[in-house]
């Protein structure tokens, strides 16, 4: 299938088309993040400005539309800027992860024997600890911050695109196509480029469309449980942790904070959710199965 | 088939093996000051000691990494992980103790996740492009993007803020007296089999009382995962030549969907299994955390923030060592399930 005929299916579902239009809201958001809540302090964006230094969360007014949350965070400029975060987060990770999974992927079914089996097994090493767990030890130890972060999600989320990519390479190696360009006497470098990566890259994408929300989620999840993002960075997840001790209300209004959770939480879950939506019409569209 | 047992055995110790150099590397990225941590069983080894360049050269922290990792290996394999400082005990010791939590949790989370995903699945293939398909596809896809902490946080400020419903932590109050005091022997560590033992049935419902919070907000992210893999599989087999046979010579849909197709459409559901385990435990430090679980994934939460290296890592070599062998287990008994595995 042509790329132009996915895209089209792609627009034409509307399951995919409300996932793509999220997206664009997002990108929006992101791009014009300086115009939509000027930075305080134009040399640190990410930081989040505080209106105050009491504890507690302030309803949403005038001044700050969505309220602030613990420490007067203002959420408003939290969303809008973790917005870019999210962004960077997604992109860097899913970006080089997935081109490591591929090149490492290509070489072990390409080459096959022993180096097939070496590569194979240090990818079950890596996959045998749980990823959240893997992320929590490699960042605890590189430190806190946005970077170490994506450092630790790289280093443990490339080796479902590595087996994916092996087993897609494998079934077109032996087409016709391949063969022919091995007769030829090309080399190495250009058929696998040339021949096999282009025509098995599909998968692969959808692949990487579901992960861009998965790792959001996992850095979130650093964050949220405080080994992420530093305090007062513009990140959905330690959003979330602010809100974590105002969950309960206070006495006869349980619900009284419920913007410190309920805010954030629309706009990570929204995010994930438009990767998912796309992956999966996606995944439907190339499914030959379901065809 | 025996064959294949015995490969993956002869995998077994070099897979166990690399995730303890996986770990062991991560410890060589401290300094050997840090690293000192993760060697000290008990704090009061350290007493009376004022120059730590003489403790580095005691644990022979500016050694050669392979002779640093034979002996950190020794230690290991004893079940000396160091002293965990977030829990004030040795590492071993304290995930001993919150073993009994863990599994309970994921025990009795694997029930739901598995019927509903699966009971999901075939409705929704039964019905393929109904409504019904439909709806049930976008709650999957909107529970999947759902990350389990604002799901878990929103669940405790309705049913435990709002409506008082569903406590956070393992017992109530009362209940963690009964299951301390002299009068109740503790078998196991899970309170619901322990009350069932000690036929003290308040404590049981008090249990699951705590539980259900957690284990719904595990199911809700499962669900889509276990209910995409059915459905495939259910859509695929409800299109093979014996199924149509079936039909053909007569037999009530409901019989051919239920005693045919769903049986066939389960074995492969069975490959994920080892996935799902993996994906379930790292989960665990999420839900733990959030509904106050005293377990092994709460540990891990604590240890990481108040940067307890020992604990951290004992941590993620047990869940590894764990998950490898829970794995091997769900492979073999495959094996011995689908026949076609063993060929492969």
């Amino acid at each position: 299938m042509e790329w132009q005929e996915v895209l089209k299916r792609l627009i034409q579902n509307k399951i995919s088309l409300l996932g793509i239009l999220i997206i664009l809201f997002f990108v929006i958001l992101a791009v014009f993040a300086p115009f939509i809540a000027p930075p305080r302090d134009a040399d640190e964006p990410y930081m989040i400005p505080r209106a105050g230094w009491t504890i507690e969360p302030q309803a949403p007014s005038n001044e700050h539309i969505f309220g602030t949350t613990e420490s007067q965070y203002d959420i408003f400029y939290g969303i809008v800027w973790g917005t870019r975060t999210a962004f960077r987060i997604g992109l860097i990770v899913v970006g080089i992860s997935s081109s490591f999974g591929i090149i490492l992927g290509t070489i072990a079914a390409y080459y096959g024997g022993w180096i097939d089996e070496l590569l194979m097994r240090i990818t079950d090493i890596f996959m045998s600890i749980p990823f959240i767990i893997a992320t929590i030890v490699l960042v605890t130890i590189l430190g806190q911050g946005i970077t170490n972060v994506m450092i630790a999600l790289i280093t443990f989320s490339w080796m479902s695109t590595a087996r994916l990519m092996r087993s897609q390479v494998l079934s077109v190696k032996e087409d016709e196509f391949v063969q022919a360009a091995i007769a030829l006497g090309a080399n190495d470098f250009r058929i696998i480029f040339r021949h096999i990566i282009l025509n098995t890259i599909f998968p692969v994408v959808i692949q990487a469309s579901m992960r861009m929300g998965s790792m959001v989620i996992t850095a979130s999840t650093l964050s949220f449980l405080g080994v992420g993002a530093p305090e007062g960075y513009a990140d959905w997840g330690q959003m979330i942790s602010f809100a974590r001790n105002w969950i309960l209300g206070i006495e006869g209004d349980p619900l009284h904070y419920w913007y410190t959770l309920v805010i954030p939480g629309i706009a990570i879950t929204l995010f994930c959710l438009s990767w998912n939506l796309i992956g999966d019409a996606f995944r439907d569209i190339l499914d030959p199965k379901l065809n | 088939m025996i064959a294949y047992i015995i490969r993956r055995l002869l995998i077994l110790p070099v897979i166990l093996f690399g995730v303890s150099l996986l770990i062991f590397s991560m410890i060589m990225m401290l300094g050997p000051y840090q690293r000192l941590s993760t060697y000290i069983t008990d704090p009061a080894q350290l007493k009376g000691v004022d120059d730590v360049e003489l403790l580095i050269a005691k644990y022979g922290l500016d050694d050669p990494w392979y002779q640093q990792y034979g002996r950190w290996i020794g230690g290991v394999l004893t079940g000396d992980f160091g002293w965990s400082e977030s829990a004030g005990a040795p590492v071993t010791k304290a995930i001993a103790e919150r073993f009994p939590a863990t599994i309970e949790l994921a025990l009795l989370s694997l029930i739901p996740v598995i019927l509903g995903g699966v009971v999901l699945g075939v409705i929704s293939a039964v019905h393929h492009n109904k409504i019904i398909d439909h709806t049930i596809r976008i709650f999957a896809v909107i529970g999947w993007s759902f990350p389990s902490f604002v799901f878990g946080l929103l669940v405790l400020m309705i049913f435990y803020g709002v409506l008082g419903w569903l406590p956070p932590g393992r017992l109530s109050n009362w209940a963690t007296e009964i299951v301390r005091s002299a009068d109740f022997i503790n078998y196991t560590g899970l309170y619901i089999l322990d009350g069932i033992l000690n036929l003290n049935f308040s404590i049981v419902l008090d249990a699951i009382r705590h539980l259900i919070a957690p284990v719904i907000t595990i199911s809700i992210l499962w669900w889509a995962f276990i209910l995409r893999i059915t459905r495939s599989n259910m859509l695929e087999t409800l299109r093979k030549d014996y199924i149509r046979t079936a039909r053909a010579k007569g037999l009530a849909d409901n019989i051919v969907v239920y005693k045919h197709a769903v049986r066939n459409a389960l074995i492969p559901v069975v490959t994920v299994a080892g996935q799902m385990v993996l994906g379930l435990a790292g989960g665990l430090v999420i839900v733990e955390s959030i509904f106050n679980i005293r377990g092994l994934g709460q540990f891990m939460a604590n240890a990481a923030q108040q940067l307890d290296y020992p604990g951290v890592l004992g941590g993620a070599l047990y869940f590894g060592f764990l998950l490898i062998l829970i794995n091997l287990l769900v492979d073999v008994s495959y094996a011995v399930i689908d026949p076609r595995i063993r060929l492969e």
